[in-house]
């Protein structure tokens, strides 16, 4: 890659980076709490991770890998973009394998694979305030978190069970961090709720749109709110992955034609991928010798 | 009765830059007691009501507040958490258009039940059957308990109004125009209903209307106000009787004779 000298390492400018990296590091300070920073426009439209990629841009170095999903894939058009723009911007190793990142650029999932110490785990956040939906004022809210009243956040399991008979919400399940911040966890499936808890990675949580940056630092508590009689669960699936008989990990439905037929496959590629390079095969999965995941390194 | 007044309000005054909200307004409320401020629209009943209830701060003046442990607080001198704190527990406050004091787009169950998880209630079991005792208590059919505030009547949004703020068991009740724009039988069932639940639960209430009924109605002590002063006060009787002030004896006379 010969351009890389037209652009600032990875991309922003270093008076940016400071500033966003004192933003995280605010953030590191008070889990769960969101820090206002002057979020830039970014080569990409609102909802397509701007606010992850200032984040990675600003924690990026020249030996960090890579990795970005979306939804849990490395394939898919988001999750490629990103990866070939901070190849592009700096020229740093992309993978698509999670245990051999650095930095993992989420959209919507939490690898299965389990984090270590020294992974960062950077997801991109459309609504970073969990009381939005409940108190429209902004204004509100942040008195709210200030003062800590959380009682509405529990109106909402509250409603959830009153209209369906159980809480009924499944993605962007509200955490309580520390014991302290209610947080959203960004549209991650609940599924994927407990491994936040004592996570030995950083996670940093960025909303471009919204100008928010929260982090939640290694080895914190995360607790799913609920009620004593209802208390917290995740989403369970009757039946194993059809490629690669994984059970419990989150499986995605694929739809294989106009007559009703569909599957259920790990929604984390890489996942499944492992699972079937080591002989796991689902009822569905195909003859064929699987492609090996490449480690494409820095030019 | 104890021999301690719930509230203590000395010379309180609000001035909107050079215009007058309320002025030196004093007086004393004890457990248990329905005070009504009295007074045509624009002669400071709502702004004392704000500053009371803490919405508003007032320009000058004091008001203490008896705290369940029975000390004292200076209501202006706690910090913002306290006095929300309270608001949500010790006192409630049922606003003349429900639409203002409800969540409109939560069930009525969830409505009722919102200051109990405020609190810290976390068993929807317990919360549910709390919510359901309270609207029975104010007339609502239980199987309306899933259904929105939206969905409800004027006066059914009123009751539940009601219910929400008193389901913590608050001491102190501030009531804004609590049967304004309800026609006159839903308003004399609902100011039933309040005599009743003030009289068992043993609230103290300040209610501020225009109707001189309500008023008599409702509360033992009456504050006249004008141009935000207090003109006259005494025992609602007394003042609806017997008429001191030239203002006082003007707005009694000026009650429509059917």
């Amino acid at each position: 890659m010969t351009d890389i000298a037209t652009y600032n390492f990875a991309y922003l400018d270093e008076q940016t980076k400071r500033m966003i990296r004192r933003a995280i590091l605010k953030g590191i300070a008070i889990p769960g709490y969101q820090v206002p920073f002057a979020s830039r426009e970014m080569p990409m439209p609102y909802g397509w991770g701007t606010g992850g990629v200032q984040v990675t841009a600003s924690i990026i170095g020249p030996d960090d890998v890579l990795k970005v999903i979306d939804q849990g894939a490395d394939d898919t058009t988001n999750a490629v973009s990103i990866r070939a723009f901070f190849k592009k911007v700096a020229n740093v190793a992309v993978t698509t394998d999670t245990a051999g990142a650095t930095i993992i650029q989420t959209r919507h999932r939490i690898p299965e694979h389990p984090l270590t110490a020294g992974q960062v785990l950077v997801y991109q956040v459309p609504i970073p305030e969990p009381l939005r939906f409940l108190e429209p004022r902004e204004t509100e809210t942040r008195k709210m978190h200030a003062l800590e009243e959380y009682g509405l956040m529990h109106v909402k399991l509250y409603e959830d069970i009153a209209k369906h008979g159980r809480i009924a919400t499944t993605y962007a399940y509200p955490v309580k961090v520390e014991g302290r911040y209610v947080m959203d966890p960004s549209p991650t499936p609940k599924f994927d709720n407990p491994k936040m808890h004592r996570s030995p990675a950083l996670q940093l949580f960025g909303a471009g749109r919204e100008k928010r940056i929260y982090a939640v630092p290694p080895f914190t508590d995360v607790v799913s709110l609920d009620f004593e009689d209802h208390p917290f669960e995740v989403q369970t699936f009757d039946q194993p992955c059809a490629l690669c008989a994984a059970e419990n990990v989150y499986l995605d439905e694929v739809i294989l034609d106009d007559h009703g037929g569909h599957m259920f496959v790990c929604s984390d590629t890489d996942h499944c991928e492992k699972r079937r390079q080591e002989g796991h095969r689902g009822h569905l999965a195909p003859e064929i010798h699987l492609a090996s995941e490449k480690v494409e390194p820095a030019q | 009765m104890t021999d301690e007044p719930l509230l203590r309000v000395s010379a309180l005054s609000k001035f909107y830059g050079s215009r007058v909200g309320c002025d030196n307004v004093s007086f004393d409320l004890w457990p248990g007691e329905v005070l009504a401020v009295v007074g045509e629209s624009g002669s400071g009943k709502t702004t004392l009501l704000n500053c009371l209830s803490t919405r508003l701060l007032p320009s000058s003046g004091t008001a203490s507040y008896r705290m369940r442990d029975g000390q004292f607080r200076e209501l202006y001198r706690m910090s913002e958490a306290e006095r929300r704190f309270l608001m949500r527990t010790d006192w409630g406050f049922v606003h003349q258009n429900p639409a203002d004091g409800l969540r409109m787009t939560v069930s009525a169950g969830a409505n009722v039940g919102e200051r109990l998880m405020a609190v810290g209630d976390r068993h929807y079991g317990k919360i549910r059957a709390t919510a359901v005792d309270w609207l029975s208590r104010v007339e609502i059919e239980q199987d309306r308990i899933d259904d929105e505030p939206r969905a409800f009547s004027g006066g059914m949004r009123q009751r539940l109004q009601i219910a929400r703020n008193l389901v913590t068991g608050p001491r102190l009740v501030f009531m804004d125009e609590p049967t304004g724009g309800l026609d006159v039988s839903v308003q004399a069932r609902l100011l039933d209903l309040l005599r009743g639940l003030v009289t068992d639960l043993g609230l103290a209430a300040i209610v501020v209307t225009h109707d001189l009924a309500v008023a008599r109605l409702l509360s033992q002590r009456m504050m006249v106000m004008k141009d935000g002063r207090v003109v006259e006060s005494g025992l609602t009787d007394r003042v609806l009787d017997d008429p001191r002030a030239p203002y006082t004896q003007l707005l009694v006379s000026s009650i429509l004779q059917v």
